[in-house]
């Protein structure tokens, strides 16, 4: 039945994502929700909480205020805090609560901006969507609102890194060996929307030449900025050594003629692929695409891609499946000689073989936090 | 990567001295910051003390995310499934058919069949007027070899009428039906953390042939029903006084409420009480006072002038302890707490009019994300949150009281600190484990 998860986990939500895409940019951002969304978002969907401060908060909405639909005390909440710890921005985010009482959070934020000054953004998210459509709108808007306009391209080949959070590439390293990778291939790391970069660094993303989308999360700000500056974009992320290469000659290619490119789509893999074992991959259409390439070109097997979060069609490939539901990976998971996913997706998998456990944080939390590894231009061969 | 932000905070607000602090809300509420410190139990872990019964939580994802991964990180994932609501039940009224197909696949899908099942609600069926009744009923008759108890997940109620935390430990004990009470059953209710074995209170019962029952000790779903021949309700936290009461309404089982404080009198009047209503002698107190007291001297000497930080989580009634290492003479220097029990008054009035320099600290205000975070010299913290906020290795991890009650409790965490304050302990690893005493894979 659609909507049952009666054996596997929940991803993380939209104004879990918003968060985590702001979290290192000097803004306050306030869910307005009930306390507890709180805590679950700093104990289970941020690794940074304990150790880097960001100034991530809850509104704590009671019976009555939603009852009674007091946005008053929630400007005036949002507005005594923010004169207080004057952060560079205020994003306010929905929640469940919120939607049904239809509070509009934009109009809320404009007078949050008007009474402090400060920019203020406010997203409809409502905890019924997953965390990728929390990072869309929050970069989607980091970029309309704080791109320098009028800014000359950088000198060498430089790309930026767009949908980078913790939810998808935990803190195991993996941005830093995409930065060490740029500047292997002789170009130059731009900014990383948003992990390791400040918003000063991201104001100048127009100077970029390309982008780089490693997830859904980051697509719109990558088409954002393809409006605004023209900078085209290349969708991938550079796991596995082979794949790495082929994804940095994309963009170069990229930045010579302008095309925006999905770079596991034109690997020239499908006629090298035989043999009778076909894996799956569950997880992100953008990094588990990537990876069933990398799996592909790395060591000949196929690698479909199965993906219950929120894409696009045209992200996956043809043989790639959208499976929203449980049901749907009990029905197409018997076909398929192995699994890569996250280990909380094992009991789907039963006793049966060859399951390859790949965390994500945005399904685990931070349970496996300790064996996620960073695959980032790195052999795969080992790892199947 | 971001360190600080925004402008040098002060502590306006969130820093009070007891002599100006309100009761029973020192600080004004308004945004609110949650700190790492994780080890308070939930309703997740909660429910999972009722053996053979499994979870189901009717949320929207957002809501189901913090529940799911509590499950995850207590290896209880199996005994744990999620129906989960989308824009168009909200929309379409659909909500009572989600709930009895939800629960009806789920059951259908699970490799066991539980004896039980926790259903939760989410705020968000308040606000859709649903027919809470028809679904119990309908999954009653569909499903009658398994009980099912309405259980609550509804943060926005915290404000109003019973907490959270009290509703379910109501629900906890709602599957129980009426049976002949056996007078020599008692049972200890509405606590996660069974009390330690070596506490008076314990002895007191069993040297008198009393079979203690509670969710604790369950090792089967009968176990849990045959807590329903208990002749008498014992409860030590005010959160439990509610479930206390509807026992009694709906199967006739007493109560007593025997609140665990740091109070030699009041210790003495919970057992005079006790043993009043059971017809048995009282326990020697003198003699366990004495004890406990002797602790108290021992541990104040190895601690000398140490400045003592206590948060309240560590337990229900942290005035009274926090009374009682004062009456002591402890460096008490700090107490994090948001709002204080209406029951502690006395103490806190107490504390005001001896010790008004004492400090009162938020651990929700904005601001305590950026006060600093470190003590000059050693800092003996109690409690996991104000071990984070001291910046302090040297802390006793407990929270909820942790099972300590009666002289024995004084025993114990006397013991507990001079352990604390000779042996440092990874405080960021400890602290942000959730559910204290549960499984963790963390």
């Amino acid at each position: 039945m659609k909507q049952v998860a009666g054996l596997i986990s929940t991803y993380s939500s939209d104004e879990f994502g918003i968060c985590s895409a702001l979290y290192e940019l000097g803004g306050m951002v306030v869910m307005h929700d009930a306390s507890g969304c709180n805590s679950t978002y700093t104990t289970h969907d941020e690794p940074r909480w304990y150790d880097i401060d960001s100034m991530i908060y809850i509104s704590a909405i009671s019976e009555m205020e939603a009852i009674m639909g007091d946005d008053e005390k929630l400007i005036r909440d949002i507005t005594e805090t923010a004169q207080e710890l004057n952060p560079a921005f205020v994003a306010v985010t929905g929640a469940p609560i919120p939607y049904m009482i239809g509070t509009d959070l934009p109009a809320i934020a404009a007078v949050v901006e008007q009474e402090t000054g400060i920019p203020s953004f406010g997203f409809a998210a409502n905890g019924m969507h997953d965390y990728l459509s929390g990072i869309s709108m929050a970069l989607e808007a980091v970029v309309n609102r704080f791109c320098i306009r009028a800014i000359p391209k950088t000198e060498r080949l430089s790309v930026n890194i767009i949908g980078a959070t913790p939810l998808d590439f935990s803190l195991n390293g993996s941005i830093d060996s995409m930065i060490q990778w740029l500047q292997e291939q002789d170009m130059e790391p731009g900014a990383c929307l948003s992990m390791g970069t400040t918003l000063e660094e991201i104001k100048k993303a127009g100077q970029a030449h390309v982008n780089l989308a490693v997830s859904y999360g980051g697509l719109a700000a990558a088409k954002t900025l393809n409006r605004i500056f023209g900078t085209p974009y290349v969708i991938g992320v550079p796991v596995g050594k082979t794949f790495a290469a082929h994804l940095a000659d994309q963009l170069r290619q990229t930045a010579a003629d302008q095309k925006n490119r999905i770079g596991y789509q034109e690997t020239g893999l499908s006629s090298r692929i035989s043999g009778s074992q076909t894996l799956a991959v569950i997880g992100e259409s953008i990094y588990s695409a990537s990876l069933a390439a990398a799996i592909g070109q790395e060591t000949g097997i196929p690698v479909h891609v199965l993906c219950p979060l929120e894409t696009e069609k045209a992200l996956l490939r043809e043989c790639d499946l959208e499976t929203p539901e449980e049901d749907d990976l009990i029905q197409h998971l018997p076909q398929y000689t192995g699994l890569i996913a996250d280990p909380l997706y094992r009991p789907l998998w039963e006793d049966r073989e060859n399951f390859y456990p790949l965390p994500h944080e945005a399904f685990s939390g931070r349970i496996y936090d300790a064996v996620n590894p960073n695959l980032i231009n790195r052999r795969l061969r080992n790892c199947v | 990567m971001l360190r600080r932000v925004g402008q040098e905070v002060n502590e306006e607000g969130v820093k009070t001295r007891f002599r100006e602090a309100s009761f029973p809300m020192p600080f004004q509420e308004g945004l609110e910051y949650s700190s790492p410190a994780r080890g308070n139990w939930n309703i997740v872990h909660t429910g999972m003390l009722i053996p053979q019964s499994h979870q189901i939580f009717v949320c929207a994802q957002g809501c189901l995310r913090g529940v799911v991964l509590t499950a995850a990180e207590m290896n209880a994932l199996d005994r744990y499934s999620a129906v989960e609501i989308r824009e168009e039940n909200v929309l379409d009224g659909t909500m009572e058919e989600l709930m009895i197909e939800g629960v009806a696949d789920v059951l259908k899908k699970l490799k066991y069949r539980p004896r039980a099942v926790l259903l939760f609600i989410s705020c968000q069926h308040f606000f859709l007027a649903y027919d809470q009744e028809l679904v119990f009923q309908t999954l009653r008759e569909r499903f009658p070899d398994i009980r099912f108890a309405d259980c609550y997940m509804i943060p926005t109620l915290r404000k109003s009428g019973l907490t959270p935390d009290q509703k379910m430990r109501i629900q906890l004990y709602s599957m129980l039906e009426p049976m002949t009470p056996d007078p020599k059953k008692v049972n200890l209710i509405g606590s996660n953390h069974a009390i330690n074995k070596t506490s008076e209170i314990i002895s007191l019962l069993s040297s008198h042939g009393y079979e203690i029952q509670s969710l604790n000790s369950c090792q089967t779903f009968d176990d849990y029903l045959a807590m329903a021949e208990g002749s008498l309700n014992l409860l030590y936290e005010p959160l439990a006084l509610a479930a206390g009461k509807d026992l009694e309404k709906r199967l006739g089982q007493k109560f007593l409420y025997l609140p665990f404080v740091f109070d030699f009198q009041q210790i003495e009047k919970n057992y005079r009480m006790l043993a009043k209503t059971l017809g048995i002698p009282a326990p020697d107190d003198a003699l366990l006072q004495e004890k406990a007291r002797q602790e108290l001297a021992k541990t104040r000497e190895v601690l000398g002038d140490t400045a003592i930080a206590v948060d309240y989580t560590f337990t229900f009634r942290i005035l009274s302890f926090t009374r009682m290492l004062l009456e002591n003479g402890f460096h008490v220097t700090e107490l994090y707490a948001d709002a204080f029990l209406p029951e502690e008054q006395e103490d806190f009035l107490w504390i005001q009019e001896r010790f008004p320099e004492l400090m009162v600290s938020s651990t929700n205000r904005p601001k305590m994300r950026f006060l600093k975070r470190e003590r000059q010299g050693k800092t003996l913290a109690i409690g996991q949150k104000a071990a984070y906020f001291t910046g302090t290795d040297y802390f006793v991890n407990l929270v909820e009281s942790g099972g300590l009650y009666g002289y024995d409790g004084i025993v114990q965490i006397a013991e507990m600190m001079r352990e604390a304050y000779e042996k440092p302990k990874d405080r960021k690893t400890l602290i942000q484990r959730k559910g204290y005493g549960c499984e963790s894979c963390i």
